[in-house]
């Protein structure tokens, strides 16, 4: 962050700091302050018994004013200008963010995040004693970060080398996050009263890793910028309800409801997949800004015939569908369900988990088929078709061919998520498709890092897990303003962090390309050297 | 000698190519024979790129007829395929002008993706290779040797695992040389090779070239300003100036030939001694103000495919 204002006209002034030029300049900050405040802030109309007054608010402006005149001679005295005094202030501040930046980032990190967790999962205790662990847990991170800076630095003098810390974790995450998630459920055996939110709210969020990993196929590998994603997500769900309500009972009987999941998943897919190509045929020679457009318009007509094909869709008042069964086991307390199938008592928590495991495993199959499309012909090409197209095709790569198995296979996997949805909810309507979750599922990708599977899955948890944050934080109340939940600040949020990720981390989170493939060493790529695609 | 008189890899013939009212190559008839270096040379603008555009697929021409001819005797008529299908089936190849490599690829992954369509075809089109086929782990292994041949053959072997992003310039060009022989064409189009390389570098990729040509059943078409590249290994050239060819034959004839002297030097023949305009033309470096000009890149025009 550079403090010193070089292209500014007038820096030559205030590096002088002539006192007429600080007069003048300060004189100046006050008027316009003064004149911009005046119709926001001290003539503000009210309305009362059918006549609107106006209230003036001077002393208002008047203190709001003076504040600006003090930032700036501030600014003034000691970042604008290189007087010894001023150096000495600026460098000590460095000095003091550094070391926040090194040592103290993490521990309050952790400290706010274990506090707000264990309100979260663990709200019976006392409040003294979640701050007490919350500062415990926050201070043996600290240490352990000093201590691991230590050895790091002794290492790099020893050795030559240093691997950071950030790379070290990235190197075992994805196993160590596969346990995690396998062993996740086993929590509700635990905490009996939050295991029903936060098992939705798991599912939730693997909808979304899900859905993040679909589209990443098409965004991140093949550099496609889509933003009708929610399209496919619509036509997997409406896929699933209309065969299961409608088409089933008809051509098969009532007896296979039990079982139209299992069968109307791989029709979901394959349906999204064959409108993924629909979508790609038109948009094969548009690139960038041109193919964002009629993707968008894509994802809003599929959503528009939905709400409007009354006979076939039921319109905005969507369409109730039969929930998941274990197997054709539904879970409800009655002879012939799963509980009684195995002789326990009825839990709903047995339907939660059950939902958990079932996108669990479709979610690593998106994975694992992603994963291993890479490094096969066809993921390397779509990577080769995001760097240079033209180079693609020089090669003999038949590019429409690779951009369409890239926007089916992508639609695919979104049809597969859809389908889980509907199953999930009970229930399809086109609310639930709106552009905002393709917005959403995109800013997922492109957070996590555009290609990158494991940056996906922090990113949907950061962002849908903060959502549902945001609905616990009831201390924020003492702040807001009265009538006002913290929830509805949710949006303001993500768009803050997402500004701060593209000042601090314009790559997103993970920012290297591991190469699909090597001859000695497996060296990752530097993301400035990787393209983001052109369309 | 004149081995693309009698049996030609390449026929180009009466290639006309317009862009509106401008005629940016006349009537153009060349061959271009098997295990030899045709080289295309001419001062800036004559349209040689446009040439290659045309041989490449990259533009249809307005009329003639491209002709290739595999040494089994298939026959390719360029001018009707798409640009991709040029490469997969007539085997044609070529570099570009300003690289384009993959740079955020590894250089095995860049000379891999050459190989796509063979790899293609062996992980069954993808869905044997889901399900790791054997078939397909041997095609690859393969495909792996052959990127390590022409690794070794550029002299790249040792970056084998660095974003091709990373490589200095001239490293590039060779890559995107190896890359180009990754994907065994019968014909091979060179865009300025040696632009921007040093003197060492372009004698390196003389050698490299020499030993394509000499080792690989193949025929190489070069667009080059570098005349030490192009009189030191060509054995055939053509020389365009505003779109028609001026001449046509080997090195020596074209050296002493008046036409192309008047297109370099602008001169008339009697005006300058031939020893001087051989001397000019056979120095290391382009000596012609026109032809040091580096005319600023056009690469949309130039390279922007097909609208």
């Amino acid at each position: 962050m550079s403090v010193v204002p070089k292209s500014n006209s007038n820096s030559e002034e205030t590096k002088k700091l002539t006192l007429e030029g600080l007069a003048k300049d300060l004189v100046g900050t006050a008027i316009l302050t003064f004149l911009i405040l005046t119709p926001i802030v001290a003539l503000r109309t009210q309305i009362g018994q059918g006549v609107i007054t106006i209230v003036q608010k001077w002393g208002l402006v008047f203190a709001l004013t003076a504040i600006v005149i003090g930032v700036r001679l501030f600014l003034h005295l000691i970042m604008w200008s290189d007087t010894p005094l001023s150096l000495a202030i600026r460098s000590f501040a460095k000095w003091i963010w550094q070391l926040f930046l090194k040592y103290l980032l993490l521990p309050i990190a952790t400290i706010m995040f274990c506090r707000i967790m264990l309100q979260f999962i663990w709200p019976e205790t006392q409040t003294i004693l979640r701050n007490f662990i919350s500062l415990f847990i926050g201070v043996m991170v600290g240490v352990a970060q000093y201590l691991y800076r230590e050895h790091l630095d002794h290492q790099a003098v020893t050795t030559g080398t240093s691997q950071s810390l950030g790379e070290k974790i990235s190197q075992n995450v994805a196993p160590l996050l596969l346990i995690f998630a396998l062993a996740f459920p086993l929590f509700t055996y635990f905490h009996p009263i939050w295991d029903k939110r936060v098992m939705d709210l798991a599912v939730y969020i693997l909808i979304y890793i899900m859905l993040g990993w679909g589209l990443n196929v098409v965004v991140g590998l093949a550099g496609l910028l889509d933003l009708g994603y929610v399209a496919f997500y619509a036509v997997g769900a409406y896929a699933y309800a209309l065969l299961s309500t409608v088409y089933f009972p008809q051509w098969l009987g009532t007896g296979i409801l039990p079982w139209a999941f299992y069968i109307s998943l791989p029709v979901a897919g394959l349906l999204a997949a064959t409108w993924g190509v629909i979508l790609g045929f038109p948009v094969l020679r548009l690139r960038g800004d041109y193919l964002a457009i009629v993707t968008l318009a894509f994802g809003e007509m599929i959503r528009l015939v939905l709400v409007n094909w009354f006979s076939f869709t039921n319109g905005p008042q969507g369409i109730l569908v039969p929930k998941i069964t274990f197997f054709g086991l539904p879970f409800k307390d009655a002879p012939g369900s799963f509980s009684d199938f195995f002789g326990m008592p009825f839990n709903r928590i047995h339907f939660y988990i059950f939902l958990y495991y079932v996108i669990l495993t479709l979610a690593l199959v998106t994975y694992f088929v992603t994963k291993r499309l890479r490094r096969l012909p066809i993921g390397r090409a779509w990577e080769a078709l995001r760097e240079d197209e033209i180079a693609c095709r020089s090669l003999g790569i038949n590019t429409t061919t690779t951009k369409l198995t890239a926007f089916a296979i992508g639609a695919m996997f979104g049809g597969f998520a859809g389908s889980f949805f509907a199953a999930r909810q009970g229930f399809v309507s086109p609310e639930s498709f709106v552009y905002i979750e393709s917005a959403l599922i995109l800013a997922i990708v492109v957070l996590g890092g555009l290609g990158s599977q494991i940056g996906i899955v922090f990113s949907a948890i950061v962002i849908m897990g903060s959502f549902e944050l945001f609905r616990e934080m009831d201390f924020m109340k003492a702040v807001l303003p009265s009538g006002t939940e913290p929830i509805q600040f949710r949006m303001l949020a993500v768009g803050l962090a997402m500004v701060l990720m593209m000042r601090f981390r314009p790559r997103g989170f993970v920012t290297k390309r591991e190469p699909t493939v090597y001859l000695k060493e497996k060296k990752s790529v530097s993301g400035d050297l990787v393209a983001e695609g052109h369309g | 000698m004149l081995n693309w008189a009698k049996d030609p890899e390449l026929q180009v013939q009466h290639l006309t190519m317009r862009f509106g009212g401008l005629t940016a190559i006349g009537d153009l008839s060349f061959d271009a024979g098997r295990k030899q270096i045709t080289a295309l040379i001419g001062p800036n603008g004559a349209g040689k790129t446009t040439v290659f555009n045309c041989i490449t697929g990259f533009y249809k021409p307005t009329e003639g007829m491209i002709k290739l001819k595999h040494p089994d005797g298939k026959e390719f008529l360029l001018e009707r395929m798409d640009d991709f299908i040029i490469t997969q089936k007539a085997k044609v190849v070529r570099t570009f002008q300003n690289i384009r490599l993959f740079s955020g690829m590894t250089l095995l992954e860049n000379l891999m993706v050459a190989q796509h369509n063979t790899l293609m075809r062996a992980s069954g089109f993808t869905i044997g290779g889901i399900f790791g086929s054997g078939h397909f782990k041997r095609a690859e292994n393969i495909a792996i040797e052959k990127c390590k041949y022409w690794l070794d053959k550029v002299n790249l072997t040792d970056r084998a695992d660095d974003a091709a992003g990373d490589l200095p310039y001239g490293a590039q060009r060779r890559l995107e040389i190896a890359r180009a022989m990754c994907t065994d064409p019968r014909l091979l189009c060179l865009d300025e090779p040696a632009a921007g390389l040093n003197p060492r570098e372009s004698d390196e990729l003389n050698k490299l070239l020499i030993s394509v040509r000499d080792d690989h059943d193949m025929a190489i078409l070069l667009i080059e300003h570098d005349m030490s590249v192009v009189m030191g290994i060509s054995d055939h050239i053509v020389v365009l100036d505003y779109g028609r060819k001026i001449a046509d034959g080997t090195p020596n004839e074209i050296k002493n030939d008046p036409a192309v002297i008047r297109a370099y030097l602008g001169v008339e023949e009697d005006e300058a001694p031939a020893e001087i305009v051989q001397e000019a033309i056979a120095r290391p470096m382009p000596v012609a103000p026109v032809l040091k000009k580096v005319s600023p890149q056009k690469p949309a025009l130039k390279e922007g495919g097909r609208k």
